[in-house]
């Protein structure tokens, strides 16, 4: 087995220290990405909190990357409060030509994704739909960035998908029910310079979701590992690799 | 919701072949203003479905769209501004997406599409 999972980026004040060397005197770090009071709340939507600044903590590391990369379609799978793509299309500023787009399953939580997306003047769409559905078909092969802050918790099965603010977190067996059906459709959503980052805890075994995903095509790395009182999170971020190199 | 995002839409229901483009049912609309960028048309330009995206334009009432492209037309000031508006500008706040086999509506409520399917459709 060749496979090797690199480890890009541990810890959260080197890749901030980083981030804020290469920055002009005169912008400040936290116009790039969604200030927390502007986030807008509703009490059957997930909050911003660990997890969510892990993946955006990846998104800032990865900011030159993200730049070369000149996405045309960003989205985000399951936005919840917003924090994520709003602080996306921040740092994703000086680009003139992305089409943002959010979707996530609870009516309420794309509204108050659109209310933090206001809030930012930041435009992009909001859909309800179960993953990518409704939008799977026209987005083949066409995302560039993908971001995927799934429902991670280990549960019961019958806890999956209910409604209401449990299914922004309770992800079955192993926490992999939602993550394993949204492994299936990234392949063809895409493009062939495409980023995923998906967050994970190690309950989800995510060096086996690495091995999935290699099989299927795409190298990847641990942008982030982060213990927190709860739990071990990681921010996995893949991409196409290219044949024998 | 704008047309940018209409034009990714198709309605997945099971057995449904073509699902693509979704009809428009409009009960509001609102006019957003955004920063006029030619370089944003021009890269967008060949992932429009054009003729979706002008029957989609005709059903919010804006008819000043032609319906068929060419490259040159990019250089065209007149027809940017006019692909601009329709793309970008107008969004779809009340209403539905309509299946062009089935039928079946998806509503449209505060901008938002809801394209969740029951489970008897998936």
């Amino acid at each position: 087995m060749d496979f090797v999972v690199e480890v890009e980026a541990i810890s959260r004040p080197l890749n901030i220290n980083l981030f804020c060397n290469k920055k002009s005197e005169t912008s400040s770090y936290d116009r790039k990405i969604a200030e927390i009071r502007l986030v807008a709340r509703h009490p059957e939507v997930y909050e911003p909190c660990e997890d969510s600044y892990a993946i955006v903590d990846a998104l800032l590391a990865d900011r030159a990357q993200l730049l070369e990369l000149q996405p045309k379609l960003c989205v985000e799978v399951g936005s919840g409060s917003g924090y994520v793509i709003t602080s996306l299309a921040l740092l994703l500023n000086g680009l003139d030509s992305v089409h943002f787009l959010a979707t996530d399953i609870n009516q309420t939580a794309a509204e108050t994704t659109s209310r933090t997306l206001n809030n930012h003047a930041v435009k992009a769409d909001v859909v309800v739909a179960d993953l990518l559905s409704g939008l799977e078909n026209r987005c083949r092969g066409c995302v560039d960035v993908l971001l995927f802050n799934p429902p991670y918790v280990p549960t019961p099965e019958d806890e999956v998908g209910v409604k209401g603010i449990t299914c922004s977190w309770a992800g079955g067996l192993r926490g992999r029910s939602v993550i394993d059906r949204m492994l299936r459709i990234v392949n063809t959503l895409m493009s062939e310079k495409g980023l995923f980052y998906l967050v994970t805890v190690s309950e989800n075994q995510p060096v086996e979701i690495c091995h999935l995903m290699k099989r299927a095509g795409f190298a990847s790395c641990i942008a982030i590992q982060r213990s927190t009182e709860e739990e071990v999170l990681q921010v996995l971020k893949f991409w196409r690799q290219d044949d024998e190199v | 919701m704008r047309l940018l995002t209409h034009n990714m839409l198709s309605c997945n229901r099971k057995g449904v072949s073509n699902g693509f483009p979704l009809g428009i049912e409009a009960s509001k609309l609102e006019v957003k203003e955004v920063d006029f960028n030619s370089d944003f048309l021009r890269h967008i330009y060949p992932k429009i479905e054009w003729k979706a995206f002008v029957d989609a334009a005709k059903s919010l009432g804006l008819n000043d769209l032609p319906e068929h492209v060419d490259d040159s037309m990019l250089e065209d000031d007149d027809f940017l501004h006019s692909f601009h508006h329709a793309l970008l500008e107008v969004h779809l706040e009340e209403g539905a997406l309509i299946c062009p086999e089935t039928g079946r509506r998806f509503p449209v409520n505060r901008g938002i599409p809801n394209m969740l399917l029951n489970e008897d459709e998936v």
